[in-house]
């Protein structure tokens, strides 16, 4: 970053940067050892190995079995597949099928139950209470004798609020056991660990889920290749046809130096867990504690503990998130806003709506996401900027919103179950 | 199995995807990023303003941006001496604002008739252009000072000035104007969908639907708060 000045990367939950040791671990695959893992000369075997131990460090990770493992072309992918590919395995008798998910879901999720509507199958999506988890009373609701597949999110990218998976899991593995003497449809289970595999068990077990998608990028692997886990006796039909690669479920040769890099990040993220989490626990607690008390009219955006360890998400009312995005990246901090400024449409973050906020609250939403290089001086120079790029972007605006309205809004928000039909 | 490969110190040198100016590359042009970072004729302080000509603001804070603009007018010469303003918004909105204050009082001020006839893109034309996706951004400075003009007739009892803000033309295919959502709104559409079972604006022309949404959330807020 020469002549930049200062530059303070803030946006780990958008992507992550690679680790130097996972490039190392992938550097042999490009052009060395290129091979067709399909070919059976030694060198296509030798890729074929690669991608075998990779499938092996990602089931250890996951406490699965490694013919559980499909490398995908990303977390996007591996989401689709999940959802598309069992709606469409399913079949119940002249019925359509029934998919729930919840309100602050990844669009990766969003759109395809919008996707997956238009081919009329019917889909219930989850209200969250006021810091964003999802209300499980609403699950049992939603609950149809049709219902085949729900899924929730482990963290929200946005807000970092950690759903209650085990709960969720364990609620449904009883409700089978009951629909099966019932001779009902068993309801399948997934997650989208995307944001929270670089920080939370990942042990699929103890979280009860059936299927669960995994990406590198965001835990400091490469972009472009994902994980699904497919357990055991769940059925589902591929997206792409072809060679029959990954079992028949996601055909195309293997991108293999992803696929090494992918292991190779999920085993180092494992291996320092406890010590990271603790860390970032400390320096996001301060960085909550800085902005609420030292900015007025701001509030935090989710939960306050029950949050992903490096996620910091505030609304600074009376400015917008696009403006104060720029004026630090002036400064030379990257960070995230949920202004609709920033997204292709002119509507603001459908997460921080979800949690009964007015559209104003998150117009001024900001984002910080913590990550291995963050240190405690990282963010005390945020602090000494934010301040005074909130007091004259505040000084600039002539809008003047009440907290207390906003807290009204919020208490009365409907939080009710949205069918799409 | 792991072999080590020397990797070179820049390996971005050799490689022409690289964009030239990667470090430096900014969503919006040097003239919008001038604005943004210093604009002109802003308002820090609305308690201390006094002896204005008119008054204008539009725009909500729901749909992210909203304006506030102050005119001094001669009325020997009618033309504008002074505009401040204050903006909630983006990037693009900052600086749009900022661009008409500059574009009304430059070279002794522009005549009211002249002032009243700008458009949007009179104004994103002088900024250099924007980002496709960001021009809704910049659509809300024109009226505001329209509606400040305007104000200014009022109050000058210029009776004969005093415009009804004509009806704009927002889909020329289904040939729907501002008025015609405004009152979709008024009847109890709350949304796209009811606006446009309506309307049929923007049905077929994609590329409407964000400034559809706009005039949606602005009149519904305008009447149902």
């Amino acid at each position: 970053m020469k002549g930049k000045g200062r530059q303070i990367y803030l946006d780990h939950a958008a992507t992550t940067p690679t680790d130097p040791a996972v490039v190392r671990a992938m550097a042999p695959y490009w052009t060395e050892y290129f091979g067709n893992p399909s070919s059976l000369y030694r060198l296509g075997q030798t890729s074929k190995k690669a991608i075998n131990q990779s499938r092996q460090i990602v089931a250890n990770n996951l406490s699965g079995q490694p013919d559980e493992i499909f490398f995908t072309a990303g977390g996007t992918e591996s989401i689709n597949l999940a959802i598309k590919g069992l709606l469409s395995a399913v079949k119940i008798a002249e019925k359509t099928n029934h998919f729930i998910t919840s309100a602050i879901e990844h669009h990766a999720v969003l759109h395809t139950a919008e996707s997956i509507k238009k081919q009329n199958q019917e889909v219930s999506i989850l209200p969250v209470d006021d810091q964003g988890i999802v209300m499980m009373p609403a699950l049992k609701d939603a609950i149809r004798d049709n219902t085949v597949l729900v899924s929730i999110m482990m963290a929200n990218n946005e807000i970092g609020t950690i759903q209650p998976i085990r709960e969720i899991g364990a609620y449904l593995q009883k409700l089978n056991t009951e629909r099966l003497a019932r001779k009902l449809p068993r309801i399948f289970f997934h997650t989208d660990a995307c944001q929270g595999a670089g920080a939370l068990d990942l042990n699929v077990h103890k979280l009860h889920v059936d299927l669960l998608s995994l990406n590198g990028s965001k835990i400091y692997g490469p972009k472009g290749v994902g994980v699904l886990y497919v357990r055991r006796g769940t059925p589902l039909t591929p997206l792409i046809d072809g060679g029959g690669q990954e079992n028949n479920l996601r055909s195309g040769t293997e991108n293999v130096p992803d696929i090494v890099g992918l292991g190779k990040a999920l085993e180092l993220i494992n291996k320092n867990k406890v010590k990271e989490n603790a860390r970032l626990i400390k320096l996001r607690d301060w960085l909550i504690k800085e902005i609420l008390s030292k900015i007025p009219k701001t509030r935090l955006n989710g939960h306050p503990s029950t949050r992903l360890p490096n996620n910091v998400n505030v609304s600074i009312l009376d400015v917008e998130g696009e403006a104060m995005l720029l004026y630090l990246d002036e400064v030379g901090i990257q960070a995230s806003t949920g202004s609709a400024c920033t997204s292709t449409t002119l509507e603001p973050s459908h997460v921080i709506r979800a949690l009964g906020c007015p559209y104003e609250v998150a117009h001024g939403s900001m984002r910080f996401t913590l990550g291995k290089s963050t240190a405690k001086k990282d963010l005390e120079y945020l602090m000494s900027k934010l301040p005074g790029i909130v007091k004259r972007l505040r000084q600039a605006s002539p809008v003047k919103i009440d907290p207390d309205e906003v807290n009204r809004a919020i208490k009365n928000a409907p939080r009710k179950i949205i069918n799409l039909s | 199995m792991r072999v080590k490969v020397k990797q070179k110190k820049s390996v971005a040198q050799d490689i022409d995807i690289v964009p030239q100016d990667c470090k430096e590359s900014w969503v919006y042009t040097n003239i919008v990023k001038d604005h943004f970072f210093h604009p002109q004729n802003l308002v820090t302080d609305a308690n201390k303003i006094s002896g204005y000509s008119g008054l204008g603001m539009v725009g909500s804070p729901a749909c992210g941006d909203m304006m506030k603009i102050w005119v001094w007018i001669d009325q020997k010469t009618d033309r504008l001496k002074k505009m401040k303003w204050q903006t909630f918004g983006c990037g693009s909105a900052i600086a749009a604002t900022s661009m008409l204050s500059v574009m009304v009082t430059e070279k002794g001020g522009m005549k009211v008739d002249q002032a009243l006839k700008i458009r949007p893109q009179d104004i994103t034309q002088r900024l250099g252009t924007l980002p496709v996706r960001k021009i809704h951004c910049s659509v809300l400075g024109d009226k505001a000072l329209r509606s400040a003009i305007n104000n200014y007739f009022v109050r000058t009892k210029q009776k004969s000035r005093i415009i009804e803000e004509s009806a704009r033309m927002v889909d020329k295919f289904a040939r729907v104007t501002d008025r015609d959502i405004e009152e979709a709104v008024l009847e109890g559409a709350k949304d796209l969908d009811a606006v446009q079972k309506k309307t049929k604006v923007g049905i077929g022309h994609p590329e409407l639907i964000p400034e559809v949404e706009q005039l949606i959330r602005f009149y519904s807020e305008k009447y149902f708060g």
